[in-house]
């Protein structure tokens, strides 16, 4: 195998495989990429098993052929060689190294025979579709930050996606939570989508996706199986085995007699919150909301560190109301909202409190109080 | 040279009987009242407060104990002329001394007792670091003047009111350092006074084997052993250089305490890292609803002992021990720390399942680590399972009634399987 490729497209491609190869792992060439060259394009595979990201990008191809060498190892050479800069690879078959060449920089890295790299199984996928870049990307932010990290309920490790009945219609809808707080967002359902099964898609590929969609014009083709999802550009094609579990009812969770309406502006009382929470130095920082007439009081008493206190004025007309919440839950629902202001619905100091943007529906936003 | 009458705290120069009271239990020894680092051990604790509360039982072999499955945590003196020994297996224990009484420990009966020794040397110095329910070291430092005796005395003013006061009998260590101190209280036992003094300090170690020293278990006995390390004196051939390569930490440690020297203070917070509570079967199971049952009452007890303390934990831990004495631990960390019984529960249940471990087992523990204060426990309640809330609230309400009617006045039906 002979190529040469320019620095800044290798670098984008090694960059994706060496985010998907696997730090810690016991078999060796799971640390390796699998580089393989053919016409006018070369594709760079890497996996850790349950991910596999394959991107194929164009270079002048001498010699067919193909190798493995360590994703990261290529990585940092990539990234360390100046912009702009023409990288040529060829593999010495007689010496079983590759020889990245650029400039006056010559490496020779070890390899590892491309028979022994393990390729995902392919799988029939029982839905395909087309997804734009801004509404994927969309669905899986605002969902992620509740994806829990607790190994006992691994069902709760990911962003369950599946089609549901939103208030006009089918759509395609996010649901990711860690039984404190809970995050569903939806979108219109894309053509194709319908009889799609519910997948529940792992924190990592939830990650690893987010490098795909960052170009607002990029039309994603999604295909669904039961046991795998995939996400594919023009260049990059990444499959993803799903979280083998069943995702909890979350409908029941999502209370719908919650009356009491504060509407705030978000970004305010995000920084509100955020100062006043500096005082407590529990990890678990309680933050307890007095409302009253148009009037919100935060504060935080922390018999060890001292206590804080800030007014903002906000729309409520209900009766007063006190009620606390872990300060980074709710921090990181309020940073959910980017338009319009916040609106907390509550029932009481103990049930769950419902807040969305606004009057929008397709993203709404659950998290459960806490004792103060 | 300096001496002091145990029994009735006289001081005088010299001889081997007190020249107003004329008993032979003497301290005498050169630096006798110039050193104030001491470890009281109370003697064969248990079975002496056994004892002192059935006097049918004195002059018998007594043995403090669990099932024949368990083993001796302590037995007194007379069981030991049998060769009893604590942590000997029960069964073996009786073989040895088959006429010996075996007692179950009453845990909250020697804790206060425990409690009474506390308070006794609270009044002699605040620097008190306990080690156990039954042994602590103290740092008379600088108290001669306030007690208008030296510490030698007030020492054996602890041990007199002890037997006076309590029933229950105490051996004293004193020298200059806590490692001194700790095998000093072990020489003269029981009813033991014991001094180390600096100037003897080397020539008394020399010829003592390895183990003596304080943290030197099998495995590092067996460790110093393959160097060639048996005494005492063996280590003190060995360049700190060299005892630092091989046994990293350890290895200083033993160069400065083959020498005597010791510099850690006494520690009045001995803080808690861990609540914890494990039951070994009588019979080894493998039965799930039997284990279910030890799971929900390990996890009671752990819960009451950490609301007792105020204290809750971040970090449930399952401990398994097979029936061949493979060990098995989980952990599991949580949000938020918990001290309720329902939550270490099925946290405790879910590391069991997911543990997926084939009985039979013989032991089963469960524990709450990285603890906090209990006002941090318990804040938020699960989304996902809406059930909590009032799982939490009968357990609050459980608590008030087992408060005012006692612990059996309501139970749950699992805690009787």
């Amino acid at each position: 195998m002979k190529i040469s490729i320019e620095r800044g497209a290798l670098l984008k491609a090694v960059g994706q495989a060496q985010s998907v190869v696997e730090r810690r792992n016991t078999i060796p060439i799971l640390a390796n990429v699998l580089i393989e060259a053919d016409g006018g394009t070369v594709s760079f595979r890497a996996t850790d098993l349950d991910i596999e990201v394959v991107d194929r990008t164009p270079a002048v191809v001498d010699r067919a052929g193909a190798t493995t060498v360590s994703a990261v190892m290529l990585h940092e050479i990539v990234r360390k060689l100046p912009d702009g800069a023409l990288v040529n690879l060829s593999e010495d078959a007689a010496s079983g190294r590759l020889t990245v060449m650029a400039g006056r920089s010559v490496f020779s890295l070890a390899t590892l025979p491309k028979e022994d790299f393990p390729v995902m199984a392919s799988s029939e996928y029982s839905s395909n579709f087309s997804a734009s870049a801004p509404m994927l990307r969309r669905l899986f932010d605002k969902a992620k930050f509740a994806i829990s990290t607790e190994e006992t309920r691994y069902y709760l490790n990911g962003v369950y996606m599946h089609v549901a009945q939103g208030d006009e219609g089918p759509v395609l809808r996010c649901v990711a939570t860690d039984g404190h707080r809970l995050a569903r967002i939806d979108a219109p359902l894309p053509e194709g989508a319908a009889g799609m099964p519910g997948v529940i898609v792992p924190r990592k590929t939830v990650n690893e996706l987010r490098k795909l969609l960052d170009d607002d014009e990029a039309q994603i083709a999604v295909s669904v199986s039961e046991t795998k999802v995939r996400f594919a550009t023009p260049q990059i094609t990444m499959t993803s085995k799903v979280i083998d579990g069943t995702f909890p009812d979350y409908s029941r969770v999502i209370p719908v007699g919650n009356t009491r309406r504060l509407e705030v502006d978000a970004q305010e009382f995000a920084k509100a919150v955020d100062r006043v929470a500096t005082v407590s130095s529990e990890r678990s920082r309680a933050v307890k909301l007095s409302l009253d007439e148009d009037r919100l009081v935060l504060s935080v008493n922390a018999p060890d560190s001292g206590a804080a206190e800030e007014e903002l004025a906000v729309a409520y007309g209900d009766e007063r109301l006190e009620i606390g919440f872990n300060a980074k839950y709710l921090l990181e629902i309020a940073s959910q909202v980017d338009r319009e202001n916040a609106v907390f619905l509550f029932n009481s100091s103990g049930d769950p409190t419902l807040m969305r943007e606004g009057s929008d529906m397709s993203a709404v936003y659950v998290v459960m109080p806490m004792r103060v | 040279m300096p001496a002091l009458c145990k029994d009735c705290l006289a001081m005088f120069d010299g001889g081997h009987r007190c020249p107003v009271c004329r008993s032979p239990r003497v301290a005498a020894h050169p630096d006798l009242f110039a050193l104030s680092i001491a470890h009281m051990d109370c003697d064969a604790f248990y079975a002496s407060v056994e004892k002192r509360d059935d006097p049918s039982i004195r002059d018998r072999p007594v043995i403090v104990g669990g099932g024949t499955r368990g083993v001796v945590s302590t037995c007194c003196y007379i069981a030991r002329i049998f060769g009893v020994r604590s942590a000997m297996p029960m069964f073996q224990a009786l073989k040895l001394c088959p006429e010996a009484v075996v007692v179950r420990p009453r845990m909250e009966v020697y804790a206060a007792v425990s409690r009474q020794v506390r308070a006794m040397m609270e009044a002699m110095t605040p620097a008190i670091e306990p080690l156990s329910l039954d042994e602590a070291f103290l740092d008379l430092s600088g108290t001669a003047r306030l007690h208008g005796a030296p510490p030698a005395v007030m020492l054996a003013r602890l041990l007199r009111r002890m037997e006076t006061e309590l029933g229950i009998s105490g051996s004293v260590g004193l020298s200059h350092n806590k490692f001194l101190a700790k095998i000093a209280s072990d020489l003269d036992k029981p009813r033991g006074f014991s001094v180390i003094g600096r100037a003897e300090t080397a020539d008394f170690l020399r010829d003592k084997p390895a183990r003596i020293i304080w943290g030197v278990g099998s495995a590092t006995q067996g460790a110093l052993e393959r160097a060639g390390i048996r005494t005492i004196a063996d280590l003190l051939r060995w360049d700190r250089q060299d005892l630092v390569a091989r046994f990293g930490q350890t290895g200083e440690r033993l160069w400065h305490l083959a020498r005597g020297e010791d510099a850690r203070p006494v520690q009045r917070d001995h803080t808690v890292k861990s609540i914890s509570k494990e039951t070994t079967f009588h019979d080894d199971t493998a039965d799930p609803d039997i284990l279910d049952g030890h799971l929900w009452r390990l996890a009671e007890q752990v819960s009451d002992r950490s609301k007792a303390r105020g204290l809750a934990g971040r970090t449930v831990t399952l401990k398994l021990k097979r029936a061949d004495f493979a060990q098995i631990t989980r952990r599991h960390a949580l949000a938020e720390p918990t001290q309720s019984a329902d939550r270490l529960y099925r946290e405790a249940r879910a590391l069991f399942d997911a543990a997926g471990a084939r009985g039979p087992f013989r032991l089963i523990g469960v524990g709450l680590a990285d603890l906090a204060p209990a006002g941090a426990a318990d804040l938020t309640q699960d989304l996902l399972d809406p059930g909590a809330a009032r799982r939490m609230a009968a357990e609050r309400a459980t608590d008030a009634i087992r408060a005012r009617f006692g612990r059996d006045a309501i139970i749950k039906g699992r805690s009787l399987r």
